[in-house]
């Protein structure tokens, strides 16, 4: 029988958001061990191989891929710092242990406090023969080329014009794979123009105002026909395009992962414009129960900057709540906040902020 | 009935009353090599306020303002390109030659073109518009693998060419062979890099 391990903080996830957590609280003295299920930190950072916006306080201007190895080595190289990667938390029980699952081994934990940062997953979308092979999440596509070096196949279609959609779009023509549109449902392009600009200087044609009517193919995909929609997204017929692709990437948006903040008890909410379910937090990013903190996208779906800044903010109060930091704190958790106001302040984050006024 | 969203919005693709308010003044273009900055849109985003060696672009009061150009300022140095994460940022110059123009575009794709090749231009839509000489191409370690390719094009075509695409040689060959590793672009090295990674 395995004994459980008593630890200042447990962080759930080594993503930016929870890699930053871990390196705030570990700054200020903290004892902090995080669980990561993949077998490589960093989260969705190991495969982004386009440089990040905000400012340099958020790594501006550096490639997701190098932040990913700027945190993951600053981690593990913190003596307060324990990384457990291929780690993943099977549950969080009533007594407040953290049951994980590590190759052959479960792990016990007893954290004093907890950190949320599991992140978010891809949404999917319903349309005729949506199970065909060949039609994956852009993410999936993404894991596949930047982390694995394989390519999905040789034409694609992809769905969604958001910054997600725009930008695999960008690395599939980098590895060589002929994207043949982009289709978005929605009158404008969700994405940032430059995201937009980048591939469409590269021939590739975005369709606003359409959706998928079917996929078709014998056992995989071998074509798509997409269809415009009105104002009221409607379909109109007799719009329809026929795309011949063997993949269809589908960017369709986010949804927190927060399966283990349901197990806890702790309050949810469910808030459109941040993804679906998200937990109710006060200005740490403490959920309703004080020892379980959140942080990144599991507390709401935004860019990888705000989830750093968040996961800093996060891991500054969880020290700060276990005596650590001093003096230190105040200014930390003013910085972090400059910080997220800036990030948001702007009409880019004019969702992020009606999501947040709902909490 | 919705109001028809403005072009750039809708399909990604800058017209010219997009352009027009963010390009140099005639009279600066005139007097030669100079930066235009095709950001259009207010996001959280300053990493160019510090590129510029010569604070030409200046410092944001808010890092979701668009950029703001001192042209006096600018030398047409083409050190902010590669600084910019949206890829945004080119450098032109109108009386490159007697019968050219210059542009200078960053370029994340392979194979990376080579000094005298002659390459397509494409303007913003992707159409090709006109042969294009490379005339330099510069990798240096501040690029962080965004390469800058300038681009000779015929006169007047310096704000109309924004990327290249290589002529077809018929070979589809793995063209990250063809490369050293150290000059491979970031994204395209990720995906070709198979063997780096730990297999699992």
């Amino acid at each position: 029988m395995t004994s459980v391990r008593e630890v200042d903080i447990a962080v759930v996830g080594a993503g930016p958001a929870g890699l930053c957590a871990a390196l705030a609280a570990a700054d200020l003295g903290a004892g902090v061990t995080v669980l990561d299920r993949e077998p490589r930190p960093g989260g969705q950072l190991i495969k982004q191989t386009h440089m990040f916006f905000g400012s340099q306080e958020q790594y501006a201007a550096v490639r997701g891929i190098d932040i990913a190895e700027l945190l993951a080595g600053r981690s593990a190289a913190h003596p307060h710092i324990e990384l457990l990667a291929g780690t993943t938390v099977l549950g969080i029980y009533p007594d407040g242990v953290l049951l994980a699952e590590s190759g052959d081994r479960l792990l016990k934990l007893r954290p004093q406090r907890l950190i949320v940062a599991t992140g978010a997953s891809e949404k999917f979308l319903a349309f005729p023969n949506n199970d065909l092979p060949g039609i994956y999440g852009a993410g999936a596509v993404q894991t596949l080329m930047n982390v694995h070096g394989v390519v999905p196949g040789k034409r694609v279609l992809m769905v969604g014009a958001g910054n997600i959609g725009l930008i695999v779009s960008y690395q599939l023509l980098q590895a060589g794979v002929e994207v043949a549109a982009v289709v978005e449902g929605a009158p404008t392009i969700g994405g940032y123009w430059v995201h937009a600009s980048k591939i469409r200087r590269a021939g590739v044609p975005i369709l606003t105002s359409h959706t998928i009517k079917l996929a078709y193919g014998q056992e995989v995909l071998q074509g798509v026909v997409v269809q415009q929609v009105d104002a009221a997204w409607r379909p109109l017929s007799g719009t329809e395009k026929d795309f011949e692709v063997d993949v269809m990437c589908l960017a369709v948006g986010l949804s927190p992962l927060t399966e283990l903040l349901f197990q806890t008890g702790c309050r949810l909410r469910y808030v459109a414009e941040l993804g679906g379910h998200v937990p109710e937090r006060d200005e740490f990013l403490r959920t309703s129960l004080p020892w379980i903190y959140v942080a990144g996208d599991a507390a709401g779906v935004e860019e990888a900057s705000s989830a750093m800044v968040e996961g800093s903010l996060a891991g500054t109060a969880a020290a700060s709540s276990l005596g650590h930091g001093g003096k230190r704190v105040g200014e930390s958790v003013a910085a972090c906040r400059r910080q997220l106001d800036d990030l948001r302040r702007g009409p880019a984050g004019e969702k992020i902020r009606a999501g947040l006024a709902k909490l | 009935m919705i109001p028809q969203p403005q072009r750039l919005a809708a399909c990604g693709v800058a017209a010219a009353a997009d352009i027009d308010p963010v390009s140099p003044p005639a009279e600066r273009l005139a007097r030669g090599r100079v930066v235009i900055l095709e950001c259009f849109q207010e996001i959280p985003c300053d990493p160019c306020t510090k590129t510029c060696p010569f604070g030409a672009i200046l410092p944001m009061a808010d890092i979701n303002e668009r950029p703001r150009i001192d042209y006096e300022r600018c030398v047409g140095c083409a050190v902010c390109i590669a600084g910019c994460p949206g890829l945004a940022i080119f450098v032109v110059e109108e009386d490159f030659s007697q019968e050219e123009s210059l542009v200078v575009i960053p370029y994340e794709f392979l194979p990376v073109p080579g000094f005298g090749d002659t390459v397509e231009g494409l303007d913003r839509a992707g159409n090709a518009v006109c042969p294009a000489r490379v005339v330099a191409v510069q990798n240096a370690a501040f690029q962080d693998r965004t390469h800058l390719i300038w681009l000779a094009v015929p006169k007047g075509l310096a704000m109309t060419v924004r990327h290249l695409r290589m002529p077809d040689t018929g070979t589809a060959a793995d063209p990250a062979a063809e490369v050293p590793a150290e000059s491979v672009p970031a994204g395209a090295a990720a995906a070709a890099r198979c063997e780096g990674n730990d297999g699992r």
